[in-house]
């Protein structure tokens, strides 16, 4: 039996101005899957992540969370379907002026009625779960790079959301850290069932943990392909579908399966 | 060292580059000018060969001269030989020309004329308006939020902002009105003075420390040290992408970041002018007491008879206006940043000229008002 439809993306089309980024696109995100936003650089894949976490208004389509729209939705229900949402972003984006403990538990006193005791015990958790304990009173300042996007993603799951936005997670970041960083997406993933949608162009990363796909194209500036990476690579009929995931050594003729 | 040569010799058919010396970028090599004037003075060769006998030491000197030579060949439509060219010379070659440039890829530098950049410039100040109208808008919703009780922000951080829009800008304050309220009395007892009137400088540095410059220039200083903040660090969140983060968890960014920072500085902006006021009323008075023939009472006296309350609460009015105005500009540059280092310098230095040129206008406003209504 098919996985339920979770976010449906559909005619969607994203501009600046006059100059339009990407258009026509359509796609479907099943509960549970680790769905990735593929594509060159500057083809508008991070537009796309900032279209469905309401960050900015498509020209036109919508996008629809368990069959309701978005974008065509009211401002107040708009805001009921974020609070579903835990978004990292490329740099982690942490509140500078606050310490990794405070950023999260930002978050908790605007949505909970904890108590600080609770919200500081709720922070601690989350930092241990990506592998950030005893790191509570530090400044984003003070931590590396890697250790800023642990930070980010224990501040996205501050609210157990229902679905997880990642902005480039294993950019800047060395092999292993990369590596860690997608085993914990992954057992987030199967551990809480989260639906997961990773803006990403690491061919490494797109096949460890991508069960489905949606891939851009910066000249045609629309989607070529969609579905699991992997069939994608082996078998999409678009030249520039297989060469983007062969890392540009796909042959010109499909050879027969 | 050998200085670097190029020598070009017909025969036949084919134009031979003789390429000698070291062709270093240090030691400014002779360049492709000679080789593309005799390619283009040659009635149709063939086709280009290097000799390379008598080359020595090159680094991207030689390469720079090599790609003008290919890319002349090209357009004359010459068979260029590269192969007695060094090896990595000719790799370099080939990478070079590689990647072909995409059509239209170049930036196209077009000249606007004076019309159309009038016209622009007009556009801008317009959308810059109404950038402005539509932040104040926010603003206000966000302030009955606050006072309602409905806004998301930090008590610490509000506490934060008084104490630096507050006590820290003390010194400073201190330093600039005392040297202001001297400066008037120096003029005041020089011009007052010949007339008999030289206790009269007590009632024009009051009056005009009171009712006008002291709010004026804690303003002008807040917009340089607060303003200029503000807008640097909120342009800096922008640039991390910490002010979408807020947007995607639900916290609204004006009531998180910008009204707590407006609220400190229309708090903190009346305290200021009041004390600068009395600073300046200090200084008047030191030098009162050093060049007039006047005691310490009469001088505060007269002072007190001078200025009356009105001219005060004129004064303090005012500063919460220039406040409001500073703290305003600061938050909104800061907001409207772009995405790089240089937008933040950019958007702290509109702060200040935006946060300057709206107290100017919002004093001489206030003024006529003031005027009219008889204080």
């Amino acid at each position: 039996m098919p996985a339920a439809e979770h976010i449906a993306v559909r005619d969607l089309t994203l501009a600046y101005g006059d100059f339009v980024v990407q258009r026509n696109l359509n796609f479907s995100i099943r509960r549970g899957d680790i769905f990735i936003i593929m594509g060159g650089s500057g083809c508008g894949k991070s537009t796309l992540l900032r279209a469905m976490i309401g960050l900015k208004r498509p020209d036109r389509g919508d996008v629809y969370y368990d069959g309701r729209p978005f974008w065509d939705a009211g401002e107040s229900e708009r805001e009921q379907t974020k609070r579903r949402f835990g978004t990292t972003f490329q740099a982690g984006a942490l509140w500078s002026s606050m310490t990794l403990a405070e950023n999260i538990g930002l978050v908790l006193r605007q949505y909970t009625d904890l108590d600080e005791a609770g919200i500081r015990e709720v922070a601690r958790c989350k930092l241990m779960l990506v592998g950030l304990a005893g790191f509570e009173d530090y400044y984003p300042s003070e931590i590396s790079g890697g250790m800023k996007k642990r930070a980010g993603l224990a501040r996205a799951m501050a609210l157990d959301p229902e679905i997880l936005f990642f902005d480039e997670p294993s950019a800047g970041l060395d092999p292993l850290s990369a590596r860690r960083l997608d085993d914990l997406i992954l057992e987030l993933r199967d551990s809480l069932g989260t639906t997961v949608v990773v803006v990403t162009h690491e061919l490494a990363s797109i096949f460890a943990i991508g069960n489905n796909s949606v891939f851009l194209d910066a000249d045609s500036r629309t989607q070529l392909a969609t579905g699991d990476p992997r069939a994608l690579r082996d078998g999409h009929p678009d030249f520039r579908v297989r060469n983007f995931l062969q890392r540009g050594a796909a042959p010109r003729e499909q050879q027969p399966a | 060292m050998n200085p670097a040569r190029l020598n070009c010799e017909r025969s036949g058919d084919i134009l031979v580059l003789h390429l000698s010396g070291d062709w270093r970028l240090s030691a400014h090599p002779p360049g492709a000018a000679d080789a593309v004037a005799a390619m283009r003075a040659m009635p149709r060769p063939a086709g280009i060969c290097f000799d390379t006998t008598g080359l020595g030491d090159w680094d991207t000197g030689l390469l720079i001269a090599l790609i003008a030579i290919q890319r002349e060949a090209e357009a004359l439509d010459l068979a260029l030989d590269a192969s007695g060219l060094p090896d990595g010379a000719q790799r370099l070659l080939r990478l070079a020309f590689a990647v072909r440039e995409p059509a239209g890829a170049r930036r196209q530098r077009r000249r606007h004329g004076l019309l159309e950049q009038a016209g622009e410039a007009t556009l801008e100040v317009l959308s810059a308006a109404r950038e402005l109208l539509s932040f104040t808008g926010e603003l206000t919703l966000s302030l009955a939020r606050f006072l309602r009780g409905h806004a998301s922000y930090l008590r610490s951080d509000l506490a934060h902002y008084l104490q630096q829009a507050g006590a820290d800008a003390l010194p400073i304050v201190s330093l600039i009105a005392f040297l202001i309220g001297m400066i008037f009395a120096f003029v005041g007892v020089r011009q007052l003075e010949p007339f008999g009137a030289g206790i009269y400088t007590a009632d024009l540095v009051g009056i005009a420390m009171v009712r006008e410059m002291s709010a004026i220039m804690t303003a002008i200083i807040m917009a340089g040290r607060t303003g200029a903040a503000y807008a640097a660090q909120i342009g800096t969140m922008k640039v991390n992408e910490e002010i979408d983060a807020l947007t995607t968890l639900g916290i609204d960014p004006v009531d998180f970041l910008v009204t707590p920072r407006v609220i400190a500085l229309v708090l903190m902006l009346p305290l200021l002018s009041l004390y600068a006021s009395l600073m300046g009323i200090t200084g008047g008075l030191a030098v009162g007491l050093l060049m007039l023939d006047v005691s310490l009472p009469q001088y505060v006296q007269q002072t007190f008879n001078a200025v009356g309350l009105n001219a005060l609460f004129g004064g303090l009015f005012k500063a919460l206006v220039f406040g409001a105005l500073v703290a305003m500009a600061g938050c909104q540059q800061g907001l409207a940043c772009g995405n790089s280092a240089m937008a933040v310098g950019l958007a702290t230095t509109r702060a200040v000229v935006l946060g300057i040129v709206l107290i100017v206008v919002a004093a001489a406003v206030l003024t006529v008002i003031y005027v009219n209504l008889g204080i």
